[in-house]
């Protein structure tokens, strides 16, 4: 048998101390609030409970706010996925008048901070009357510039050949587009699809600005001001802090090498 | 004729190229992207040379929000912790990462599980760290003083007390922030030529000898890249700021947008945060700007 190496005696205690606040999270939701308030604190608990679970379900409208950020992510990363690969074929394939600047004002667009343009968009959405409406979170995130760039640099990348075949053979761009193109670009439509993912279940800047009323919140504006309003029961936000990690950490769990290599994405390109 | 002469461009593609087709096919996106970020990006700067309180008609004021900026003691304040956080997290992240990324790069068991913990953390939204690290801690019921006590050390108020909570955040930061280093380092790694380091050791380089000369200039494009990556994320420091303090205690932790969003979305100042959001756009663009000087020196070396 080989013996173990010898680094594991350095990577063992490196990875805990990421892995012991997960841990730590995992743990108090399931402990009840006398034993989080005990003092001294507790760190090893010696019994589990679902008192968190049930508190933070009276309480919180946690089933509310996942549904608003399914439908929120849903829409955007579908949306993404159509608009930036006709963008991005357009871009990389067809010759038309002005291509050459727009897709440069479209790369220059990625270096815009987007506390610069918040106060403006978010008077643009007040004056579209989306203010407060699940519509000002999806159509600033509908189609992003990094993902026509990528799906561009990905399908500049494809052998004409291919494409040249089908045309040859009497289909249409839109047909060349859906049949033969898109088939083969699959990795960079994922990582499209879990940037595009990534960024919107996430986000707490714009939901913070953009929505008012608490059924129109999402997760992550749900967690905060839950935790804001509910300081003493750490068990519950722990619990509901859970469910709003979840699913993404068990998207990265199945889908990990798409997720590292859509975050790797953003060096190489950039 | 052949078959493929039937499907040559049609006389309406031969005049105009693919242009009605395309320009249908890049409008949706060309549409939303420039107009909800080249026409806000205006937009921000003429209400920065106004007063508007989002409600009464605005009026134009120059300058005013601009030098009001500059004799503004919190602005001040809420720039200069931008910087010791971006000060503190930009080396620490990208030294950090690449040292678990080195450790990480070789091939032995649970490499993999290793490498997962290290990410989970980057994947957690900002909010979701925050709310934990809240309750870590938390100064009466958080582990961290929990610990403290065990080991016989005086409590600490951690995020309640002005001279600690910063640093509090660049740990946060850090926690979650160094994953990103170490994927984009291992992935870099594993881009180097085996031969390279292969030669150098034929050559009799010693390990440490094929790390500085081979190994970490091999890596420098990814390291500038990191650079600048990780400062963009710092000077745009939000989310964990606003769930962990809000600025607090004793405005020790306001950071620029903190400030912005503060001026914007709490006083109805829209005027004075629009200003505030140039300069720190401002500090971005010479951050874009050293990057794209860099880039088009390598591209230059490289050619």
């Amino acid at each position: 048998m080989r013996r173990p190496s010898p680094w594991h005696l350095v990577l063992f205690p490196m990875a805990l101390v990421f892995a012991l606040p997960l841990l730590w999270l995992v743990v108090s939701s399931f402990m009840t609030n006398a034993q989080i308030n005990r003092f001294p604190p507790t760190i090893i608990p010696d019994s589990l409970h679902l008192d968190g679970y049930r508190y933070v379900f009276r309480t919180g409208e946690f089933a509310r706010w996942f549904l608003n950020s399914t439908i929120v992510a849903t829409v955007t990363v579908v949306s993404n996925l159509v608009f930036c690969s006709f963008a991005g074929y357009a871009f990389a394939r067809m010759r038309f008048r002005g291509s050459r600047v727009l897709l440069a004002l479209m790369l220059a667009t990625l270096v815009i901070p987007f506390q610069l343009t918040m106060i403006p968009t978010f008077l643009l959405m007040k004056h579209l009357g989306l203010i407060d409406t699940l519509g000002a979170l999806i159509l600033p995130s509908l189609v992003t510039p990094f993902g026509v760039f990528l799906l561009r640099q990905f399908f500049v990348s494809i052998p004409r050949e291919i494409e040249e075949a089908a045309w040859i053979d009497g289909c249409s761009r839109l047909a060349i587009l859906l049949k033969v193109v898109l088939p083969l670009a699959r990795p960079a439509l994922a990582t499209v699809a879990v940037l595009t993912l990534l960024v919107v279940w996430n986000d707490l800047t714009w939901p913070l600005i953009a929505i008012n009323s608490d059924t129109n919140y999402t997760v992550q504006l749900g967690l905060a001001t839950y935790q804001g309003a509910h300081r003493t029961e750490w068990s519950a936000v722990m619990a509901g802090n859970l469910l709003v990690t979840l699913p993404i950490v068990l998207a990265f769990l199945f889908a990990q090498r798409t997720f590292i290599r859509s975050l790797t994405s953003t060096a190489v390109k950039g | 004729m052949p078959a493929a002469a039937e499907r040559r461009p049609s006389r309406l593609q031969r005049v105009f190229g693919d242009t009605p087709t395309a320009w249908l096919w890049v409008t949706p996106a060309v549409v939303i992207i420039l107009g909800l970020s080249l026409v806000p990006m205006a937009w921000a700067l003429l209400l920065s040379f106004q007063k508007s309180d989002f409600v009464t008609p605005s009026t134009w004021i120059g300058l005013d929000n601009y030098s009001r900026l500059a004799d503004d003691p919190t602005f001040a304040a809420a720039v200069r912790h931008t910087l010791i956080y971006t000060a503190a997290f930009v080396p620490l992240s990208i030294g950090g990462g690449l040292a678990i990324a080195l450790a990480l790069n070789r091939r032995i068991r649970f490499v993999g599980f290793y490498r997962t913990l290290v990410v989970v953390p980057y994947i957690m939204s900002a909010t979701a760290q925050a709310v934990l690290f809240s309750f870590m801690f938390d100064s009466q019921f958080g582990v961290a003083n929990a610990l403290l006590d065990q080991v016989g050390i005086a409590r600490q108020g951690f995020l309640q007390d002005p001279g600690q909570a910063l640093w509090v955040i660049v740990l946060i930061g850090l926690w979650s922030g160094m994953g990103f280093c170490v994927i984009i380092y291992l992935a870099a790694l594993q881009d180097i030529p085996r031969e390279l380091v292969e030669a150098a050791s034929i050559d009799g380089a010693r390990r440490r000898g094929i790390l500085l000369h081979v190994v970490l200039p091999a890596l420098r494009p990814v390291t500038v890249f990191l650079f600048v990556w990780q400062t963009f994320q710092s000077l745009q420091l939000f989310d964990l700021v606003f769930v962990t303090t809000r600025g607090g205690p004793l405005q020790s932790t306001t950071v620029v947008v903190l400030y912005v969003w503060q001026q914007a979305f709490e006083f109805f100042n829209a005027g004075y945060g629009a200003a505030a959001a140039y300069v720190l756009a401002f500090g971005l663009l010479v951050v874009a700007l050293v990057w794209g000087i860099y880039q088009r020196r390598r591209e230059a070396r490289v050619a």
